[in-house]
Protein backbone atom coordinates (compact mmCIF):
# COMPACT_ATOMS: atom_id res chain seq x y z
CA UNK A 1 0.00 0.00 0.00
CA UNK A 2 1.07 3.56 -0.62
CA UNK A 3 3.01 5.23 2.16
CA UNK A 4 0.98 7.79 4.08
CA UNK A 5 2.55 11.06 5.18
CA UNK A 6 1.11 11.76 8.63
CA UNK A 7 0.28 15.28 9.75
CA UNK A 8 1.10 14.56 13.38
CA UNK A 9 2.53 11.88 15.64
CA UNK A 10 -0.93 10.83 16.90
CA UNK A 11 -1.93 9.89 13.35
CA UNK A 12 1.36 8.05 12.94
CA UNK A 13 0.66 5.69 15.87
CA UNK A 14 -3.14 5.46 15.48
CA UNK A 15 -4.60 1.97 15.70
CA UNK A 16 -1.88 0.28 17.75
CA UNK A 17 -3.76 -2.34 19.75
CA UNK A 18 -3.46 -3.55 23.32
CA UNK A 19 -1.20 -6.60 23.48
CA UNK A 20 0.74 -5.59 20.34
CA UNK A 21 4.37 -6.52 19.77
CA UNK A 22 6.18 -3.28 18.96
CA UNK A 23 9.68 -3.22 17.45
CA UNK A 24 11.43 -0.01 18.49
CA UNK A 25 14.55 1.10 16.60
CA UNK A 26 17.58 2.89 17.96
CA UNK A 27 20.79 2.08 19.76
CA UNK A 28 20.98 4.35 22.75
CA UNK A 29 19.57 7.61 21.43
CA UNK A 30 20.95 7.18 17.90
CA UNK A 31 17.99 6.33 15.68
CA UNK A 32 15.54 6.27 18.58
CA UNK A 33 12.07 7.38 17.40
CA UNK A 34 11.38 9.43 20.51
CA UNK A 35 8.42 11.40 19.09
CA UNK A 36 6.68 8.17 18.09
CA UNK A 37 7.22 6.62 21.52
CA UNK A 38 5.84 9.77 23.16
CA UNK A 39 2.83 9.53 20.84
CA UNK A 40 2.36 5.86 21.77
CA UNK A 41 2.32 6.88 25.44
CA UNK A 42 -0.48 9.37 24.69
CA UNK A 43 -2.26 6.87 22.43
CA UNK A 44 -2.83 4.52 25.33
CA UNK A 45 -2.17 0.96 24.07
CA UNK A 46 -1.15 -1.32 26.92
CA UNK A 47 0.02 -4.87 27.65
CA UNK A 48 2.70 -4.32 24.99
CA UNK A 49 5.72 -6.46 24.13
CA UNK A 50 8.61 -4.18 23.24
CA UNK A 51 11.47 -5.45 21.09
CA UNK A 52 14.46 -3.10 21.16
CA UNK A 53 18.18 -3.24 21.82
CA UNK A 54 17.84 -1.60 25.24
CA UNK A 55 15.10 -1.24 27.81
CA UNK A 56 15.02 2.53 28.15
CA UNK A 57 17.27 5.19 29.64
CA UNK A 58 16.54 7.99 32.07
CA UNK A 59 12.92 9.11 32.23
CA UNK A 60 12.07 9.69 28.58
CA UNK A 61 11.21 7.57 25.55
CA UNK A 62 10.97 3.84 26.27
CA UNK A 63 11.62 4.41 29.97
CA UNK A 64 8.56 6.69 30.13
CA UNK A 65 6.42 4.03 28.41
CA UNK A 66 7.65 1.46 30.94
CA UNK A 67 6.98 3.84 33.84
CA UNK A 68 3.36 4.11 32.67
CA UNK A 69 3.08 0.31 33.19
CA UNK A 70 2.13 -0.23 29.59
CA UNK A 71 4.70 -2.90 28.81
CA UNK A 72 4.24 -6.55 29.75
CA UNK A 73 7.47 -7.87 28.30
CA UNK A 74 10.75 -6.58 26.91
CA UNK A 75 12.82 -8.55 24.41
CA UNK A 76 16.26 -6.96 24.15
CA UNK A 77 20.01 -7.61 24.25
CA UNK A 78 21.10 -5.12 26.89
CA UNK A 79 18.56 -3.91 29.48
CA UNK A 80 21.05 -2.95 32.17
CA UNK A 81 22.64 0.47 31.79
CA UNK A 82 23.81 3.15 34.16
CA UNK A 83 20.50 5.00 33.82
CA UNK A 84 18.03 2.16 33.19
CA UNK A 85 16.52 2.61 36.66
CA UNK A 86 12.90 2.50 35.47
CA UNK A 87 13.34 -0.94 33.92
CA UNK A 88 15.56 -2.14 36.79
CA UNK A 89 12.91 -1.32 39.41
CA UNK A 90 10.08 -2.99 37.46
CA UNK A 91 12.22 -6.08 36.82
CA UNK A 92 13.31 -6.46 40.43
CA UNK A 93 9.68 -6.06 41.54
CA UNK A 94 8.71 -8.88 39.15
CA UNK A 95 6.42 -6.53 37.24
CA UNK A 96 7.93 -6.95 33.80
CA UNK A 97 9.05 -9.97 31.78
CA UNK A 98 12.48 -9.98 30.17
CA UNK A 99 13.85 -12.09 27.33
CA UNK A 100 17.54 -11.42 26.78
CA UNK A 101 18.72 -12.21 23.24
CA UNK A 102 22.28 -11.85 21.92
CA UNK A 103 22.38 -8.67 19.85
CA UNK A 104 23.18 -10.34 16.55
CA UNK A 105 20.56 -13.02 17.11
CA UNK A 106 18.01 -10.31 17.92
CA UNK A 107 18.73 -8.63 14.58
CA UNK A 108 18.77 -11.92 12.67
CA UNK A 109 15.49 -13.14 14.20
CA UNK A 110 13.82 -9.97 12.90
CA UNK A 111 15.61 -10.32 9.56
CA UNK A 112 14.24 -13.86 9.33
CA UNK A 113 10.72 -12.62 10.02
CA UNK A 114 11.04 -9.99 7.32
CA UNK A 115 12.55 -12.42 4.83
CA UNK A 116 10.02 -15.21 5.31
CA UNK A 117 12.45 -17.63 6.94
CA UNK A 118 10.79 -20.17 9.25
CA UNK A 119 13.73 -20.50 11.68
CA UNK A 120 17.50 -20.71 11.48
CA UNK A 121 20.42 -22.47 13.17
CA UNK A 122 22.86 -20.05 14.76
CA UNK A 123 26.18 -20.75 16.53
CA UNK A 124 25.79 -17.82 18.93
CA UNK A 125 25.00 -18.75 22.53
CA UNK A 126 25.75 -22.48 22.32
CA UNK A 127 26.62 -23.78 25.79
CA UNK A 128 25.35 -20.64 27.53
CA UNK A 129 22.23 -20.03 29.64
CA UNK A 130 20.60 -18.29 26.65
CA UNK A 131 20.51 -21.57 24.71
CA UNK A 132 18.90 -23.58 27.51
CA UNK A 133 15.79 -25.41 26.36
CA UNK A 134 16.49 -24.67 22.71
CA UNK A 135 16.96 -27.31 20.03
CA UNK A 136 20.59 -27.68 18.98
CA UNK A 137 22.17 -29.40 16.02
CA UNK A 138 25.75 -30.01 14.93
CA UNK A 139 26.28 -28.70 11.40
CA UNK A 140 29.69 -29.08 9.74
CA UNK A 141 31.17 -30.09 13.09
CA UNK A 142 29.91 -27.02 14.90
CA UNK A 143 26.99 -26.80 17.34
CA UNK A 144 24.14 -24.44 16.46
CA UNK A 145 20.99 -23.31 18.28
CA UNK A 146 17.60 -23.18 16.56
CA UNK A 147 16.26 -19.63 16.63
CA UNK A 148 12.77 -18.51 15.62
CA UNK A 149 11.78 -15.25 13.92
CA UNK A 150 10.55 -12.21 15.85
CA UNK A 151 7.71 -10.52 14.01
CA UNK A 152 6.21 -7.24 15.12
CA UNK A 153 2.66 -6.00 14.81
CA UNK A 154 4.22 -2.55 14.62
CA UNK A 155 7.71 -1.15 14.03
CA UNK A 156 8.58 2.37 15.15
CA UNK A 157 11.86 3.46 13.60
CA UNK A 158 13.91 6.61 13.18
CA UNK A 159 15.43 7.54 9.81
CA UNK A 160 17.08 10.65 8.39
CA UNK A 161 15.09 11.41 5.26
CA UNK A 162 12.10 9.98 3.39
CA UNK A 163 10.58 10.70 0.03
CA UNK A 164 6.84 10.60 -0.58
CA UNK A 165 7.13 6.96 -1.72
CA UNK A 166 8.39 6.05 1.76
CA UNK A 167 11.95 5.32 0.60
CA UNK A 168 14.29 5.92 3.52
CA UNK A 169 17.88 6.91 4.06
CA UNK A 170 19.54 6.86 7.45
CA UNK A 171 22.48 8.77 8.84
CA UNK A 172 25.70 7.24 10.23
CA UNK A 173 25.26 4.77 13.11
CA UNK A 174 21.65 5.89 13.62
CA UNK A 175 20.84 3.30 10.93
CA UNK A 176 21.34 0.38 13.37
CA UNK A 177 18.10 -1.68 13.71
CA UNK A 178 15.91 0.50 11.46
CA UNK A 179 16.30 -1.32 8.13
CA UNK A 180 15.78 -4.75 9.69
CA UNK A 181 12.77 -3.74 11.79
CA UNK A 182 11.21 -2.07 8.74
CA UNK A 183 10.96 -5.50 7.10
CA UNK A 184 9.63 -7.36 10.12
CA UNK A 185 6.34 -5.72 11.16
CA UNK A 186 2.80 -5.49 9.81
CA UNK A 187 2.62 -1.72 10.34
CA UNK A 188 5.86 0.23 9.86
CA UNK A 189 6.07 3.84 11.00
CA UNK A 190 9.15 5.95 10.32
CA UNK A 191 10.01 9.17 12.11
CA UNK A 192 12.21 11.28 9.84
CA UNK A 193 13.81 14.71 9.83
CA UNK A 194 12.57 15.66 6.41
CA UNK A 195 10.44 14.46 3.53
CA UNK A 196 11.48 15.22 -0.03
CA UNK A 197 9.52 14.96 -3.25
CA UNK A 198 9.49 11.78 -5.32
CA UNK A 199 12.83 11.66 -7.12
CA UNK A 200 14.50 13.63 -4.34
CA UNK A 201 16.49 10.61 -3.15
CA UNK A 202 18.99 8.99 -5.49
CA UNK A 203 17.63 5.43 -6.00
CA UNK A 204 21.19 4.07 -5.60
CA UNK A 205 21.31 5.36 -2.03
CA UNK A 206 17.91 4.15 -0.78
CA UNK A 207 18.47 1.87 2.23
CA UNK A 208 14.86 0.96 3.05
CA UNK A 209 12.66 0.80 -0.05
CA UNK A 210 9.21 2.32 0.41
CA UNK A 211 7.45 -1.04 0.03
CA UNK A 212 8.22 -1.67 3.69
CA UNK A 213 7.08 1.69 5.03
CA UNK A 214 3.41 2.40 5.82
CA UNK A 215 3.54 5.78 7.53
CA UNK A 216 6.03 8.63 7.69
CA UNK A 217 6.06 11.39 10.24
CA UNK A 218 8.38 14.43 10.19
CA UNK A 219 9.55 15.31 13.69
CA UNK A 220 10.18 19.05 13.82
CA UNK A 221 11.84 18.89 17.22
CA UNK A 222 14.35 16.38 15.98
CA UNK A 223 14.89 18.47 12.87
CA UNK A 224 15.78 21.47 15.04
CA UNK A 225 18.39 19.44 16.89
CA UNK A 226 20.25 18.49 13.77
CA UNK A 227 23.21 20.70 13.00
CA UNK A 228 23.63 22.56 9.74
CA UNK A 229 26.40 20.18 8.83
CA UNK A 230 24.17 17.18 9.38
CA UNK A 231 21.53 18.57 7.04
CA UNK A 232 24.08 18.80 4.29
CA UNK A 233 24.72 15.04 4.28
CA UNK B 1 48.29 -4.35 28.64
CA UNK B 2 46.58 -2.27 25.97
CA UNK B 3 49.93 -1.48 24.35
CA UNK B 4 50.80 -5.19 24.21
CA UNK B 5 47.52 -6.07 22.55
CA UNK B 6 47.94 -3.23 20.07
CA UNK B 7 51.45 -4.46 19.19
CA UNK B 8 50.06 -7.95 18.47
CA UNK B 9 47.39 -6.77 16.04
CA UNK B 10 48.61 -7.39 12.49
CA UNK B 11 48.71 -4.52 10.04
CA UNK B 12 45.50 -4.03 8.14
CA UNK B 13 43.42 -6.30 10.39
CA UNK B 14 39.68 -5.82 10.87
CA UNK B 15 39.21 -5.56 14.62
CA UNK B 16 36.39 -5.08 17.11
CA UNK B 17 37.33 -3.67 20.51
CA UNK B 18 34.84 -4.53 23.25
CA UNK B 19 33.56 -2.12 25.87
CA UNK B 20 35.80 -1.46 28.91
CA UNK B 21 39.53 -2.27 28.97
CA UNK B 22 39.68 -3.24 25.26
CA UNK B 23 38.64 0.29 24.25
CA UNK B 24 42.07 1.47 25.44
CA UNK B 25 43.80 -0.56 22.71
CA UNK B 26 42.78 2.01 20.09
CA UNK B 27 45.04 4.64 21.69
CA UNK B 28 48.06 2.39 21.12
CA UNK B 29 47.52 1.54 17.47
CA UNK B 30 50.07 3.24 15.23
CA UNK B 31 48.58 5.85 12.91
CA UNK B 32 49.89 3.92 9.89
CA UNK B 33 48.82 0.47 11.16
CA UNK B 34 46.00 0.28 8.64
CA UNK B 35 43.90 -1.48 11.30
CA UNK B 36 40.20 -1.02 10.58
CA UNK B 37 38.02 -0.81 13.67
CA UNK B 38 34.54 -2.34 13.53
CA UNK B 39 31.81 -1.23 15.89
CA UNK B 40 28.85 -3.60 16.13
CA UNK B 41 26.29 -0.82 15.97
CA UNK B 42 27.10 -0.58 12.30
CA UNK B 43 30.36 0.95 11.20
CA UNK B 44 33.79 0.09 9.80
CA UNK B 45 36.81 2.38 10.05
CA UNK B 46 35.65 4.08 13.19
CA UNK B 47 37.82 6.99 14.35
CA UNK B 48 38.73 8.24 17.83
CA UNK B 49 36.26 9.62 20.38
CA UNK B 50 34.57 12.87 19.33
CA UNK B 51 35.06 16.06 21.29
CA UNK B 52 33.40 19.48 21.25
CA UNK B 53 31.97 20.36 17.86
CA UNK B 54 32.78 16.90 16.48
CA UNK B 55 30.06 15.35 18.65
CA UNK B 56 27.22 14.05 16.51
CA UNK B 57 24.30 12.20 18.18
CA UNK B 58 24.02 10.00 15.07
CA UNK B 59 27.60 8.73 15.39
CA UNK B 60 28.45 6.61 18.43
CA UNK B 61 30.34 3.45 19.25
CA UNK B 62 28.90 0.31 20.85
CA UNK B 63 29.32 1.93 24.27
CA UNK B 64 27.12 4.82 23.03
CA UNK B 65 30.11 7.18 23.25
CA UNK B 66 30.29 9.81 20.45
CA UNK B 67 33.04 8.90 17.98
CA UNK B 68 34.37 10.09 14.63
CA UNK B 69 34.69 8.49 11.21
CA UNK B 70 37.91 7.97 9.26
CA UNK B 71 38.20 8.30 5.48
CA UNK B 72 36.93 5.09 3.91
CA UNK B 73 34.41 4.45 6.68
CA UNK B 74 31.19 2.59 5.91
CA UNK B 75 27.85 2.22 7.65
CA UNK B 76 25.52 -0.81 7.69
CA UNK B 77 22.56 -2.11 9.65
CA UNK B 78 22.66 -4.45 12.62
CA UNK B 79 21.92 -7.70 10.78
CA UNK B 80 24.80 -6.99 8.38
CA UNK B 81 27.08 -5.97 11.23
CA UNK B 82 26.62 -9.27 13.04
CA UNK B 83 26.69 -11.28 9.82
CA UNK B 84 30.19 -9.83 9.43
CA UNK B 85 31.15 -11.45 12.74
CA UNK B 86 29.43 -14.80 12.46
CA UNK B 87 30.49 -15.09 8.84
CA UNK B 88 34.15 -15.05 9.90
CA UNK B 89 35.05 -11.75 8.26
CA UNK B 90 36.37 -10.06 11.39
CA UNK B 91 40.03 -10.93 12.08
CA UNK B 92 40.19 -10.19 15.80
CA UNK B 93 37.99 -9.10 18.63
CA UNK B 94 39.28 -8.01 22.01
CA UNK B 95 36.94 -8.61 24.94
CA UNK B 96 36.96 -8.14 28.69
CA UNK B 97 36.52 -11.19 30.90
CA UNK B 98 35.30 -12.32 34.32
CA UNK B 99 36.77 -15.80 33.79
CA UNK B 100 38.49 -17.77 31.04
CA UNK B 101 38.88 -21.55 31.26
CA UNK B 102 41.89 -23.56 30.16
CA UNK B 103 39.80 -24.83 27.25
CA UNK B 104 39.11 -21.25 26.12
CA UNK B 105 35.56 -20.93 27.47
CA UNK B 106 34.72 -17.31 28.22
CA UNK B 107 32.48 -15.85 30.94
CA UNK B 108 32.11 -12.09 30.67
CA UNK B 109 28.43 -11.11 30.71
CA UNK B 110 26.75 -12.21 33.91
CA UNK B 111 27.93 -12.68 37.48
CA UNK B 112 25.16 -15.21 38.09
CA UNK B 113 24.03 -13.38 41.22
CA UNK B 114 20.29 -13.79 41.73
CA UNK B 115 19.42 -10.08 41.66
CA UNK B 116 21.74 -9.22 38.77
CA UNK B 117 19.91 -8.11 35.64
CA UNK B 118 21.27 -10.14 32.72
CA UNK B 119 22.51 -8.05 29.79
CA UNK B 120 24.55 -9.66 27.03
CA UNK B 121 24.70 -7.11 24.21
CA UNK B 122 26.96 -8.35 21.42
CA UNK B 123 29.40 -10.32 23.59
CA UNK B 124 28.20 -13.80 22.62
CA UNK B 125 28.16 -12.98 18.91
CA UNK B 126 31.68 -11.53 19.07
CA UNK B 127 33.04 -14.41 21.14
CA UNK B 128 32.06 -17.07 18.62
CA UNK B 129 32.20 -14.94 15.48
CA UNK B 130 35.61 -13.29 15.27
CA UNK B 131 38.37 -15.44 13.79
CA UNK B 132 40.56 -14.82 16.83
CA UNK B 133 39.44 -13.73 20.29
CA UNK B 134 41.78 -11.92 22.66
CA UNK B 135 40.68 -11.36 26.26
CA UNK B 136 42.06 -8.55 28.45
CA UNK B 137 41.57 -8.92 32.19
CA UNK B 138 43.37 -8.79 35.51
CA UNK B 139 44.68 -12.28 36.34
CA UNK B 140 43.22 -12.24 39.85
CA UNK B 141 40.06 -10.87 41.42
CA UNK B 142 40.29 -8.18 44.08
CA UNK B 143 40.23 -10.99 46.67
CA UNK B 144 43.05 -12.88 44.93
CA UNK B 145 41.04 -15.61 43.16
CA UNK B 146 42.44 -16.60 39.76
CA UNK B 147 40.34 -15.63 36.73
CA UNK B 148 42.11 -18.13 34.47
CA UNK B 149 40.45 -21.29 35.74
CA UNK B 150 40.04 -25.02 35.00
CA UNK B 151 36.27 -24.49 34.48
CA UNK B 152 34.28 -21.26 34.52
CA UNK B 153 31.86 -20.94 37.43
CA UNK B 154 30.13 -17.85 36.02
CA UNK B 155 27.53 -18.26 33.24
CA UNK B 156 29.30 -18.73 29.89
CA UNK B 157 29.49 -16.30 27.00
CA UNK B 158 31.00 -18.79 24.55
CA UNK B 159 32.57 -22.25 24.43
CA UNK B 160 36.23 -22.79 23.48
CA UNK B 161 36.41 -19.39 21.80
CA UNK B 162 39.37 -17.59 23.45
CA UNK B 163 42.74 -17.73 21.69
CA UNK B 164 44.82 -15.51 23.93
CA UNK B 165 44.54 -13.91 27.38
CA UNK B 166 46.35 -10.66 28.24
CA UNK B 167 46.65 -10.06 31.97
CA UNK B 168 48.62 -7.81 34.30
CA UNK B 169 50.99 -10.69 35.18
CA UNK B 170 51.32 -12.70 31.96
CA UNK B 171 50.06 -13.37 28.45
CA UNK B 172 48.66 -16.85 27.82
CA UNK B 173 48.08 -18.63 24.53
CA UNK B 174 45.22 -21.15 24.58
CA UNK B 175 44.95 -23.96 22.06
CA UNK B 176 45.80 -27.55 21.23
CA UNK B 177 48.90 -27.39 23.44
CA UNK B 178 46.85 -26.32 26.44
CA UNK B 179 47.71 -23.10 28.27
CA UNK B 180 51.05 -21.78 27.07
CA UNK B 181 52.71 -18.88 28.87
CA UNK B 182 53.78 -16.42 26.21
CA UNK B 183 55.36 -13.77 28.40
CA UNK B 184 55.34 -12.72 32.04
CA UNK B 185 55.61 -9.41 33.86
CA UNK B 186 57.21 -9.53 37.30
CA UNK B 187 55.76 -12.90 38.25
CA UNK B 188 57.81 -15.99 37.25
CA UNK B 189 56.33 -19.04 35.56
CA UNK B 190 56.85 -21.11 38.73
CA UNK B 191 54.87 -18.65 40.83
CA UNK B 192 52.16 -18.50 38.16
CA UNK B 193 51.95 -22.31 38.16
CA UNK B 194 51.63 -22.22 41.92
CA UNK B 195 48.87 -19.63 42.04
CA UNK B 196 46.83 -20.94 39.11
CA UNK B 197 44.94 -24.24 39.15
CA UNK B 198 45.38 -24.74 35.42
CA UNK B 199 48.33 -26.73 34.07
CA UNK B 200 50.75 -24.46 32.22
CA UNK B 201 52.54 -26.17 29.38
CA UNK B 202 55.81 -24.70 28.26
CA UNK B 203 56.89 -21.15 27.65
CA UNK B 204 56.61 -19.54 24.26
CA UNK B 205 58.72 -16.48 23.60
CA UNK B 206 56.67 -13.53 22.53
CA UNK B 207 57.30 -11.78 19.31
CA UNK B 208 54.92 -8.88 19.51
CA UNK B 209 53.72 -7.61 16.20
CA UNK B 210 54.87 -10.68 14.33
CA UNK B 211 51.60 -12.56 14.37
CA UNK B 212 50.37 -13.89 11.11
CA UNK B 213 47.35 -12.06 9.85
Amino acid sequence: MTTRLCADAAEAVAGIQDGATVLVGGFGMAGMPVALIDALIRQGAEDLTIVSNNAGNGDTGLAALLAERRVRKVICSFPRQSDSYVFDALYRAGEIELEVVPQGTLAERMRAAGAGIGAFYCPTGVGTPLAEGKETRVIDGRAHVLEYPIRGDVALIGAHRADRMGNLVYRKTARNFGPVMATAATLVVAQVREVVEIGGIDPETVVTPGIYVDRVFVDQVLEDRVSQEARAC
Amino acid sequence: MAALVAADIPRGAFVNLGIGLPTLVADHLAADSGVVLHTENGMLNMGPAAHGEQIDPDLTNAGKVPVTELPGASYFHHADSFAMMRGGHLDICVLGGFQVSAAGDLANWHTGEPDAIPAVGGAMDLAIGARRVFVMMTLFTKTGEPKLVPRCTYPLTGLACVDRVYTDHAVFELGARGVVVRETFGMGVEELAERLEVPLSGFASAEPGRDEA
